[in-house]
């Protein structure tokens, strides 16, 4: 049982690349935090410097206390699942997962004992003869899991592990891993692209951008309340609706269409209004319109995706919308909707920084 | 159960006719012919010839010099293959650690590759030349009586050496390819897993590389049976007193050398059906230990 801290870690590859520019983190016991960015943000990068694969060339990590920069990954107490599940090919899945114990010097049948129990747990007992290449996709991600458990790790890693699996299978094997961590109640850090995956596992969130963490917290306080653009338009899907504008005084505008309700902005900045798809709606005296491409149907409720119809002058001409409506709501294309919005749910962001002026 | 007859075209025979005329030419007939041969004794002109059952056989297969010859070839296969394909690993392995100046290392490791086995032989011959041969003054330097124009196993270094050297090139092409198909998160996970880097190379690296290494050990094994052939031949020719006469070389001595067609025929027979055994041995028993 052991947090993670990280101190001014970075990344610099022989080549000049920067890949993390200076995270500063505490994971606390039993906390599960995912790393969550675009590809090339360094979120794996990372998680790869926890687990040893990656050398530190900068800062510190470190794990229950005690500084393992300089400890081999296979006496960091860390456990890592792998996106393309990385088994061993040549060995079963009970040599698979016997194998990091076996090394560990661990009497054989303690091993078996450890390994048919976990093997229950992930309900592959029955698999535990076979090779990897007789496994299904959902199959081998549980051994990987399993590798992972019997381990018995002070923190779990996991890579993007369900990024190869369908659609169906990732949110039944998401909901899994939430259980298993939550019973075994073990430090775990993830890594994922998938803003869902992110909001629906995590503890704590946080959302890297080139390097760095732009801003870390509970998924709900990144989604209702986030610092910059970045984060506002990473998080939620579908993703916010960003307006370019200015403040001319008294009102947001786009040159053309006026959104009032606004005060104490900076008028010499170009600026960014994020409006989510749930707070716009359809309303008689709205400031935008909107003309419908195309409604996708989810059953409880209906996306509606169109471009901003206004002036030609206005900036935000053309540009595309979306907003979120009940499932009765069906407009046909090239309908023309007159969209409204709460102002003290919508977020102001400066162009330029991407911070958060309200 | 019935089978699904397609009307059948004759132009795929025609595009195999070409390679069945090769194979037909150049190994069905020389092989028939030989088996013919080892039946027959020809007299000292080679004007008549007479059946003479497996008289041969039984002069050659119960002569001291043969069974030398088979014993020679027994440890010379075994060294040139192991040793080969062991160097050939350790660069490979070695090889693939390297970052900085891969492509230029490679590069240099894979010339002797292009390099055939009599220039190879011609080669070493220089090097190991009593007069001017660099590699022959080196061995002489320690103080050790060096000389494969006398010494048994002196010779047997010497083509052992060039043999191994030659082949080393062609071993660590496949191994380095082998080395690279090997995913690298399985690596990593192994790292994870294990601390040791030498008990990884055994349990993890080596199995995954078992496919690799059978098909190594397999055509080594043919090439240390007969394509060395030519580096024994540019070198000590089975000197000396055929100490280093390999079995295939000892077919060319006795039959282009000796005149002796039967016994050479004889002696080319039985070395097929070696060959023969080997490889039935090979995939049998061998292959089954390999993971693909």
């Amino acid at each position: 049982m052991a947090g993670v801290e990280l101190k001014g870690v970075r990344k610099v590859y022989p080549n000049g690349a920067e890949a993390i520019r200076g995270v500063d983190m505490q994971i606390a016991d039993g906390e599960l935090v995912v790393f969550v960015g675009p590809s090339g943000c360094g979120k794996s990068t990372l998680l790869r410097m926890v687990a040893g694969l990656e050398t530190i060339t900068e800062g510190e990590i470190s794990i229950g206390g005690r500084v393992i920069n300089d400890v081999s990954p296979s006496d960091r107490d860390v456990a890592m699942v792998f996106q393309n599940y990385a088994l061993y090919p040549h060995m079963t899945v009970r040599g698979n997962m016997s194998y990091g114990l076996k090394n560990r010097k661990i009497p054989k049948d303690k091993i078996r004992q450890i390994v048919e129990e976990a093997a229950k747990t992930l309900r592959i007992y029955d698999y535990l003869d076979r090779q990897p290449n007789e496994l299904s996709g959902g199959q081998r991600q549980r051994v990987a899991m399993g590798r992972a458990i019997v381990r018995n790790p002070k923190v779990f890693l996991f890579d993007e592990p369900l990024s190869n699996l369908d659609a169906k299978l990732r949110v039944q094997m998401r909901i899994e891993i939430k259980r298993l961590q939550r019973r075994m109640n073990v430090t775990s850090i993830y890594v994922t692209h998938d803003q869902t995956e992110a909001m629906t596992l995590a503890d704590r969130l946080a959302v890297i951008n080139e390097g760095r963490v732009e801003q870390m917290g509970a998924p709900m306080e990144l989604y209702s309340n986030p610092k910059t653009l970045f984060v506002a338009s990473f998080i939620g899907a579908p993703q916010m609706n960003l307006i370019p504008v200015r403040f001319d005084g008294d009102a947001l505008s786009d040159g053309v269409s006026r959104f009032p309700g606004f005060s104490d902005l900076p008028m010499d900045a170009d600026l960014v209004l994020g409006v989510r798809p749930d707070i716009l709606s359809i309303t008689a005296d709205g400031q935008l319109d909107m003309r419908v491409d195309l409604v996708e149907q989810h059953g409880g409720e209906n996306l509606i995706y169109g471009t901003i119809v206004g002036s030609d002058e206005g900036a935000a001409h053309g540009l595309e919308i979306c907003l979120k409506a009940g499932q009765k709501m069906l407009p046909d294309v090239e309908d023309t909707l007159q969209l409204g919005f709460d102002p003290t749910k919508a977020f102001v962001f400066r162009k330029d920084t991407g911070e958060r002026l309200v | 159960m019935k089978r699904v007859q397609f009307e059948h075209s004759p132009i795929p025979y025609l595009f195999v006719a070409p390679q069945l005329l090769i194979i037909a030419i150049f190994f069905l007939w020389p092989a028939g012919q030989a088996v013919y041969q080892s039946f027959m004794l020809e007299d000292a002109f080679g004007l008549s010839s007479q059946f003479v059952w497996f008289r041969n056989y039984s002069d050659t297969i119960f002569n001291s010099s043969w069974l030398h010859a088979a014993w020679f070839t027994a440890i010379f296969s075994t060294l040139v293959t192991l040793l080969s394909l062991g160097f050939a690993l350790l660069l490979a392995v070695k090889a693939n650690e390297v970052i900085r100046g891969a492509s230029t290392y490679k590069t240099l490791l894979m010339w002797a590759y292009a390099i055939a086995p009599p220039v190879a032989g011609l080669m070493g011959n220089l090097m190991f030349n009593p007069l001017i041969g660099d590699l022959y003054h080196f061995m002489n330097s320690f103080g050790y009586d060096f000389d494969h124009k006398l010494h048994e196993v002196d010779a047997g270094f010497v083509v052992i050496l060039i043999s191994v050297w030659k082949q080393v090139s062609v071993n660590f092409i496949f191994f380095l390819s082998g080395l690279q198909g090997i995913p690298k998160s399985v690596t990593e996970a192994a790292t994870m897993d294990c601390k040791s880097p030498t008990r990884r190379f055994w349990t993890i690296t080596f199995p995954l590389l078992a496919p690799t290494t059978f098909f190594l050990m397999v055509t080594n094994i043919t090439y240390a049976f007969f394509e060395t052939f030519g580096i024994i031949d540019t070198t000590t020719q089975g000197a000396p007193g055929g100490a280093t006469t390999t079995l295939v070389y000892k077919v060319f001595q006795d039959g282009f050398r000796g005149a002796d067609i039967g016994g050479s025929s004889a002696q080319s027979v039985v070395l097929m059906l070696v060959v023969l055994v080997l490889t039935v041995i090979q995939f049998r028993f061998i292959e089954r230990k390999v993971h693909y």
